[in-house]
């Protein structure tokens, strides 16, 4: 087997089984443990740190890539970005369900007059157009300049996470302040290689030139 | 001929009402008991305690004041709290106040009054007989509970102290000990925690001070030994482990003021008109519930207390 199919067949389902592995938790204590005396709120906490995780861990990829030379790891970005998705979308759905009892007047007044909510929906709206085009075949449709200028929306939506978190809590705002220089730092890393990539170019365009 | 009869009994008069409530768990407690009674091994009250090494409050006194709401469970008024002295999640008072020692206590009471001076919380305790009041607590991140209160009116405690015509407010605090409350030990609010009422606040008959909670010595993670109740207000309002009760003449800055005064207020009455700047105070979830409810302004106790605030932009002084 080769790097990539080593990657493919046997490190990819172990991601996918890990990934699952929130979702499962709060399946396994809804049924047979316990989800504390307010389950909505640890429902909404657990999925809510979820996506956001998944966020940060898909924006980690990329550098990660650049610093270890390692591609295959390119084949991670995709699902890591939909499990961000799927717990964003569980996250969203026990507030619409459980909190505003599938009204969506209700969800638009909060997203119009609060600003922690403004900032959470915005990023789960954003991650809806990159969720329906992860596909290969959506990829070919766009063409892999277009699909991957689409996708930088993943940086606004893991911005968005991090500001709802941090708007949100009470008192303590340690834990969205760490979440924000994560992305930060990703976000920074990004706007580095693209800097450094644009002086590297520019001489070896000139060496390739007389070639063309 | 219509034929329309009123029944001689109310269920309610047949059974009081907090062991129609409880009826489940002496059922558990019959079965626990024939199958002690069974093995040879019999602990008398022990299954049907909250809390077996807790003191049993005896001789509480119903009171009118009370909902007939269902109670919130003992394990839900004693592991979901907001006491930020042991910590910041709501698992942690629960998790540390085993550092607090309750017992022996005082409080001292000074300012505008005639009767200045230390007390012994036991002394406190023979001045007043205790009741059982179940009321409904209504935080201010919008959820809430029904729990069934043990103590006094707070009126009549305040009436001891002979306040003075210049005593317009009352402040109370929170112990200050780094040591017994660890969560002290991070600026997280300036403490000691300090909490305050107008006096006709002070005064009214719903507003008490509890010394425990479902027939049993006050928990330590629920403000032991003694604590303020206000029902109709944030719970935030009611400050606990107190130590040191005030008399003064202007409004005293409550410590979520000091922290965030544009969220915080001095009054902090349940209102469901007024929006926290950052979440809406139209609806609450009951603990135990799923859907959220609607907040009722007063938290339900508006006919009873809204005559305090007649005239006022609860808007302005939320």
């Amino acid at each position: 087997m080769t790097q990539t199919q080593i990657v493919r067949r046997i490190v990819k389902p172990l991601v996918f089984l890990a990934a699952l592995q929130p979702a499962a938790w709060l399946v396994y204590n809804a049924f047979w443990g316990d989800l504390g005396v307010n389950p909505v709120e640890t429902i909404t906490n657990h999925t809510g740190i979820w996506c956001l995780r998944f966020l940060v861990l898909t924006l980690l990829i990329t550098p990660l890539r650049w610093a270890t030379g390692f591609n295959p790891l390119t084949l991670f970005r995709r699902p890591i970005g939909l499990f961000a998705f799927f717990y964003g979308t569980l996250h969203f759905m026990t507030y619409f369900v459980l909190d505003h009892s599938l009204v969506f007047d209700g969800v638009w007044e909060d997203v119009v007059k609060r600003p922690y909510i403004t900032a959470g929906f915005t990023a789960f709206v954003l991650m809806i157009p990159l969720a329906l085009t992860s596909t290969t075949g959506w990829i070919r449709r766009l063409g892999g300049r277009n699909w991957n200028l689409l996708h930088r929306l993943v940086y606004v939506s893991a911005l968005g996470g991090a500001l709802h978190y941090f708007w949100k809590v009470k008192l303590d705002t340690t834990n969205p302040i760490y979440y924000f220089a994560i992305v930060g730092v990703l976000l920074a890393a990004r706007v580095w290689k693209a800097a450094t990539k644009k002086r590297a170019v520019a001489p070896a365009a000139a060496r390739v030139a007389p070639q063309a | 001929m219509l034929m329309k009869s009123t029944p001689d009994l109310r269920e309610s008069e047949v059974t009081p009402r907090d062991l129609y409530l409880r009826r489940r768990e002496f059922i558990g407690a019959a079965g626990v008991a024939a199958a002690a009674l069974a093995t040879g091994v019999v602990t008398p009250g022990a299954a049907e305690a909250q809390n077996p090494s807790a003191q049993k409050l005896a001789n509480l006194k119903k009171s009118s004041f009370s909902t007939t709401e269902t109670m919130n469970s003992y394990r839900d008024v004693t592991t979901y709290n907001n006491f930020y002295e042991f910590g910041l999640d709501k698992g942690d008072p629960a998790r540390h106040a085993h550092a607090l020692k309750p017992r022996p206590w005082s409080i001292k009471v000074e300012g505008e009054c005639a009767k200045p001076g230390t007390y012994n919380l036991e002394d406190i305790l023979k001045w007043f007989p205790l009741e059982e009041r179940i009321y409904r607590m209504r935080c201010v991140e919008a959820w809430s509970m029904v729990i069934p209160w043990n103590g006094f009116p707070l009126a009549d405690f305040v009436k001891r102290f002979e306040p003075t015509s210049k005593a317009k407010y009352i402040e109370m605090r929170t112990l200050l000990d780094l040591r017994q409350m660890p969560g002290q030990t991070e600026p997280a609010l300036v403490w000691p925690y300090r909490e305050g009422l107008r006096m006709d606040e002070a005064l009214h008959p719903l507003a008490m001070l509890a010394v425990g909670l479902y027939g049993e010595v006050l928990p330590n993670q629920n403000g032991a030994p003694i604590r303020l109740v206000v029902p109709w207000k944030y719970g935030f309002k009611g400050v606990k482990s107190i130590v040191s009760v005030k008399f003064v003449e202007k409004e005293p800055l409550n410590t979520w003021q000091q922290t965030r005064a544009d969220e915080y207020g001095f009054y902090a009455n349940v209102n469901p008109d007024v929006d926290h700047p950052r979440w809406t105070q139209k609806t609450e979830r009951r603990i135990g519930e799923f859907f959220r409810r609607k907040t009722l302004p007063f938290n339900g106790y508006g006919d009873q207390v809204a005559s305090l605030y007649a005239g006022m932009d609860l808007r302005k002084f939320y």
